[in-house]
């Protein structure tokens, strides 16, 4: 059964008498405070008081809005809260604590409003305040998952370099007699780990082997596989004189190890005899260094090879190549040929060209390459940039 | 590179020939807050008001965390705005932390300034032995709670409202609308180093005449500070307000303008 027309009408009535402005203001479902322009209490309803804990005795002409909040409050009160109302009139959702009565912190939102004289100058400020126990422990909860988010991506980031900084020797080791510099810019802002690498490093005496590579891929995954190929190479080089086996031997591994990563490698092995630099160079899947004799004449040296990690025997050669002095080695990365603006490839052509300058030294060289190439991608290169330079002394 | 006018939000107006009136404001909002109180020395003097690096509508890009770690950093500003602009024989005005700047800024290059002028100044805010600041360290790391729990009304969705706009001077209405909200990480930033610093070695060194303009009722800067600093820098003189709170120059434009005018104008004669 519904209620009658006339039944519903009565209580529309009495509900509207009972809720006369009185009961409005002192039973409303938030505080309601109004102040003295300079913030003393003049008025505040009863539901301020429950929530407070205060008596309107020891309010009312006893006290300013600002003195019931925390110190935290106040100054955010005197810097924020109070130049917002006098500037613009109103204040809205504030968020403050103020000590009740018994010591405890009531977290509340609060809004306010200035009302002005005929004269515009300031009269009364009215000041809602609104329960905000749970919404603020909620954003409590949202602001700690942001802190641990953010720290989570420092610490990350901070890995990245780490790791990043393992794999890539950052000075190149003192070889007697040759000059030997790098180069390294991971792609980006540098907080990802990158597949290029190279590695330098000695055999016996006067024998000494350089190899650079890029392994397919970025992030943690490749840089497992990056170390499994810096260490492979590391160890078939002293068991293997020819870079051709020795790239064999780091074929099978990445074969036989549990990963569909395959990589490119231009591995290179020189040896000291007599004052004289000679060696072998080997090409998998990798652009060929550039020689660049005394007499300013550049050419590529070694023979294209296949990929590693791909087939089980791949197609690879060894080239045989003497330094005399005055010569430089360059070895790149593809992040060099292929950088990019807008449509065009940093290329060959540029890299040629710009390696056919003269250079004192074989650092000159590889950060003139670098500067370039990251000068042709407004400074953020699409993928990372590894360079290595040898360069015997005259 | 930006220009410093645009980086600082500079506003000249008044007299071109005049002497320089440089106002700086404090922590939590920005130059409107001199709007009742600059204006007033139209007549005579050159008025220079600017935003801090980080508030208002100063380029946001110019925020350098290691830069603005400390107040020298803001000083620095001062004396790079004065020399920008070419002026000399300064009357700094600065409110509340931008006193401490004020006081650095003289130390380092007093040829630039003839007159102080602090504004509820604190060289210390935390309390220190024998010495009374008004806060301990707690009420610091409460404060910047406070900041963080309104951080949440500073969404990402109104930063380009506030910040950018320094091409867009028809905006200037809707920027006042939010003149107290500041990029988060800086509010934070700018609160360290405002209420952790501890100037107080620093005022002796101050030789550049000194009013300090004291409220009555202050919680962020009580009388016992401003006496402090009164009797810490050599030629300095104290005058006490009616206003409460911590910023007459919104609460009492009058009184504070009247106080200045008085310390200004009265050498200005003087001089001539």
């Amino acid at each position: 059964m519904t209620p009658s027309g006339s039944e519903a009408l009565e209580a529309f009535y009495e509900a509207l008498l009972d809720d006369d402005a009185g009961q409005l203001y002192d039973r409303a479902p938030c505080g309601y405070l109004s102040t003295a322009p300079d913030g003393t209490i003049i008025k505040v309803n009863q539901t301020f008081l429950t929530l407070t804990g205060y008596d309107r005795g020891q309010l009312i002409g006893q006290i300013r809005f600002a003195e019931l909040l925390s110190i935290g409050g106040r100054i955010y009160h005197e810097t924020h809260y109070a130049p917002m109302l006098t500037m613009h009139g109103q204040a809205h959702e504030i968020a403050l604590d103020i000590i009740r009565a018994d010591g405890s912190r009531l977290p509340v939102l609060v809004n306010s409003v200035l009302e002005r004289d005929a004269h515009g100058g300031p009269r009364v400020i009215r000041t809602a305040v609104f329960d905000a126990r749970l919404r603020r422990e909620y954003e409590r909860e949202l602001l700690r998952a942001k802190q641990r988010a953010e720290e989570s991506e420092a610490r990350a980031t901070t890995l990245a370099r780490t790791l990043q900084q393992t794999l890539i020797p950052p000075i190149p080791p003192v070889i007697p007699n040759l000059d030997v510099a790098a180069a390294y810019r991971p792609a980006g802002d540098g907080s990802e780990v990158g597949g290029d690498f190279y590695d330098v490093f000695q055999i016996g005496t006067g024998d000494w082997v350089v190899a650079i590579g890029d392994v397919c891929g970025k992030g943690v995954d490749a840089a497992v596989v990056t170390a499994l190929v810096r260490h492979t190479l590391r160890a078939a080089t002293v068991q293997h004189a020819e870079p051709s086996k020795a790239l064999w031997t780091l074929n099978d591994v990445l074969r036989q190890h549990d990963t569909d990563r395959f990589c490119t490698v231009a591995l290179l092995r020189l040896r000291q005899a007599d004052g004289e630099w000679t060696g072998a160079v080997s090409c998998a899947g990798h652009p060929l260094p550039l020689l660049r004799q005394s007499d300013g004449t550049l050419r590529a040296v070694g023979k294209p090879g296949a990929l590693l990690g791909v087939v089980d025997a791949p197609h690879l050669h060894d080239v045989h190549i003497s330094l005399p002095p005055g010569d430089t080695l360059l070895l790149y990365t593809d992040g060099v040929t292929e950088g990019r603006s807008g449509k065009d490839f940093y290329g060959e052509a540029r890299l040629v060209a710009a390696a056919a300058c003269s250079f004192d030294s074989a650092e000159a060289l590889t950060s003139a390459v670098l500067s370039e190439v990251l000068e042709f991608q407004a400074g953020r290169p699409r993928d990372d940039i590894a360079v290595v330079a040898i360069r015997v002394p005259v | 590179m930006v220009s410093i006018a645009t980086r600082h939000n500079i506003n000249v107006s008044g007299q071109p020939d005049g002497q320089p009136i440089l106002f700086a404001h404090g922590f939590g909002c920005d130059q409107n807050m001199w709007r009742y109180v600059a204006p007033r020395f139209e007549d005579e003097f050159r008025v220079v008001l600017f935003d801090h690096v980080g508030a208002g509508n100063s380029d946001p890009s110019a925020y350098e965390p290691e830069r603005y770690s400390s107040l020298s950093g803001y000083a620095g500003d001062i004396v790079a705005i004065c020399t920008e602009l070419q002026l000399r024989d300064v009357v700094f005005v600065g409110h509340s932390v931008s006193a401490m700047i004020g006081v650095l800024a003289a130390a380092a290059a007093p040829e630039l300034f003839t007159k102080l002028v602090l504004v509820g100044p604190s060289p210390r805010y935390i309390n220190d032995d024998d010495y009374v600041g008004g806060f301990s360290a707690d009420d610091i790391n409460d404060l910047l709670e406070s900041l963080e729990s309104n951080y949440l009304g500073w969404s990402s969705a109104m930063a380009p409202v506030i910040m950018g706009q320094a091409d867009r001077p028809e905006l200037g209405e809707e920027l006042t609308e939010s003149f107290c909200r500041t990029d988060p990480v800086i509010a934070r930033a700018f609160a360290r180093v405002t209420f952790l610093s501890d100037n107080r070695d620093d005022l002796p060194a101050v030789a550049t005449p000194t009013l300090i303009l004291q409220c009555a009722n202050d919680v962020i800067a009580p009388v016992s500070v401003g006496e402090f600093v009164r009797d810490a820098i050599p030629n300095a003189s104290m005058v006490l307000l009616n206003a409460t709170g911590h910023c007459p120059n919104l609460s009492a434009p009058e009184e504070t303008a009247a106080a200045i005018e008085q310390f200004v104008r009265r050498s200005t004669l003087a001089l001539r």
